[in-house]
């Protein structure tokens, strides 16, 4: 669907250059929703703003579909941006218009029949759910309320992709939550294909398919979420992760310190349907080890559970090696920590 | 001066009629310098952060050019326009005559009102505005126009006042209305009471059109 190839971005203030984006390769699949993570200044709003061109590109190429949005000319963009719909942090609203003339306006622009604009809007309205403040204005809004204006104008239009810029960065945790689960129930109601970007590990975590971490203006590391998010290979990403299971590192940190005798201490990590399973108290049974659980998180990424534990084994050299060779056949994965 | 305001001085018709010239020139000098102050303004706002070098040296050009005609003081930028407004209106006094040197005093003046409104305009929004396709154009009079409307008729109220004012000081080149009542009969011939009716009429003018404008800023604010 949106394809990245070596995307470059330099700014030129003063004769000085800064490099936003240092060759970008990404590939976006149709109805995927695609969360690209990084802190600020690592160059995630610049790459999501040359998706539509609103940042013009130094070199490389973006094409959405079957369209070179990079080699448009000025009148083409026009036309193409309005398959690209675009929500943003601090929400874009026209203050002078209605609730209702704003969901209307991109329609208006395609100088769409009046009916059929009414139809529309009255639609979008519904479905994110704010039919009775069609005529009302922005400042009288909610800020959840308003991202819900921002995105029934980004979709009235009928767009295939929707970008997500920091959407939900302005707003508090139960109203992410809210705006986050209106973006799944989109994506899985009309197929829409979504790209956000994000700082908060946790707006990747519940709703994100595929996940890629972006540092000094390059991708470190990308893929399905429940990998990078269960088995992080760069420092930066565990960095995201751990920010959001608090006080990760320090509790690493005290198990370490405590060295009890004839005992191993391992990660084990189940994921999907073997969460809700009993193979590790099966195991130890058959085993004979002892075991003690040091820390555990028991959770959801999008729709997949996923288990991780930290386990002390207590016992003698061969049976603690027996039930770590069991788990790992019964697909489970151990990854030992001293 | 006698120091006694006589006020069967006050020739009543007359003031009827000076005050009806002050309102067209008014009037007339208002409309003109809307339609150039405004497309003069978006013109400005636009060049100031074109992407295009060569629009960018225009807009410097452009604003120097409005900066000298706003520093000129009006009574001498009448008499220094009276060959240019012989040209365009075929007088250079009564209400006629004054109109061109109005005009051309008070647009540049209200462009950079305009471009001061338009730049508070939230730059998001007009980029939300291209995201969703937008022209140009379209951004201009869909987005920054409307959005800037209070603002805009702020700066509109000001510049009319500002023209009342300068239909005043026209009085003394021959322009006609309140001001030459006030110049005539209050300067030259010590009528007081003249001064006093034609210096309340302008006071009241001024006060209703700054009412007019307040109320209309407030019903088309929502923020």
């Amino acid at each position: 669907m949106i394809t990245i190839k070596n995307l470059v971005k330099t700014y030129t203030t003063r004769g000085k250059s800064a490099t936003a984006l240092n060759g970008i390769n990404l590939e976006i699949g149709q109805g995927e929703i695609f969360g690209i993570i990084g802190h600020s200044g690592a160059g995630k709003s610049t790459l999501i703003r040359c998706i539509n061109m609103l940042e013009q590109p130094t070199s490389g190429s973006v094409r959405i579909g079957e369209t070179e949005i990079t080699r448009l000319g000025k009148r083409q963009l026009q036309r193409e941006r309005r398959k690209l719909g675009m929500i943003f942090q601090h929400f874009n609203l026209l203050s002078s218009a209605t609730v209702y003339d704003n969901v209307a306006f991109p329609l208006r622009l395609e100088r769409m029949p009046r009916a059929e604009i009414d139809r529309r809007v009255k639609e979008m309205l519904e479905l994110v759910g704010l039919t009775e403040h069609a005529k009302k204005y922005p400042a009288q809004l909610s800020g959840g309320q308003k991202q819900r204006v921002g995105i029934a104008r980004a979709l009235a239009p009928n767009p295939r992709v929707l970008l997500c810029d920091e959407a939900t960065s302005a707003l508090d945790p139960q109203t992410t939550d809210s705006i986050l689960r209106l973006l799944l129930d989109i994506n899985r109601k009309l197929g829409l294909t979504i790209v956000l970007i994000t700082h908060e590990m946790h707006v990747i975590q519940s709703i994100c398919d595929k996940v890629a971490v972006i540092n000094g203006g390059i991708i470190v590391e990308q893929g399905p979420v429940i990998e990078v998010f269960l088995k992080p290979r760069e420092a930066i990403t565990r960095d995201f992760i751990k920010r959001e299971s608090e006080g990760g590192e320090m509790f690493e940190e005290a198990i370490r310190a405590v060295h009890v005798p004839s005992s191993r201490t391992v990660r084990v990590t189940f994921i999907g349907e073997l969460t809700y399973e009993s193979t590790l108290s099966q195991t130890v049974k058959e085993t004979g080890v002892d075991f003690a659980i040091l820390q555990g998180t028991i959770s959801r990424i999008k729709d997949t559970p996923y288990g991780q534990l930290v386990v002390r084994f207590e016992g003698d050299t061969d049976s603690i090696n027996n039930t770590l060779r069991r788990l790992t056949e019964q697909r489970l994965e151990v990854e030992e920590l001293q | 001066m006698n120091g006694k305001l006589d006020f069967s001085q006050v020739n009543w018709d007359e003031f009827g009629k000076a005050t009806i010239e002050t309102l067209q020139m008014l009037g007339y000098s208002s409309l003109f310098t809307l339609l150039i102050g405004l497309p003069l303004g978006i013109v400005l706002f636009l060049w100031a952060r074109s992407s295009s070098y060569m629009l960018r040296v225009l807009y410097s050009i452009l604003s120097v050019i409005v900066n000298i005609l706003r520093s000129v003081p009006f009574i001498i930028l009448i008499i220094a326009l009276i060959p240019i407004t012989k040209e365009i209106v075929n007088t250079s006094i009564g209400v006629r005559g004054m109109i061109p040197p109005l005009v051309i005093g008070a647009a540049p003046f209200f462009a950079r009102l305009v471009e001061t409104a338009l730049r508070e305009v939230d730059r998001g929004v007009i980029e939300a505005a291209q995201s969703m396709g937008a022209s140009t154009w379209q951004v201009v009079y869909k987005v920054i126009l409307r959005e800037s409307l209070p603002g805009l008729i702020a700066g509109f109220t000001v510049t009319v006042i500002a023209l009342i004012s300068y239909t005043a000081m026209s009085g003394l080149v021959g322009g006609g209305g309140l001001g030459t009542l006030a110049v005539n009969y209050g300067y030259y011939r010590y009528e007081t009471a003249v001064m006093l009716v034609s210096l309340v009429l302008i006071v009241l003018m001024v006060q209703i059109i700054q009412m007019i404008g307040d109320r209309l800023v407030l019903h088309f604010t929502r923020k």
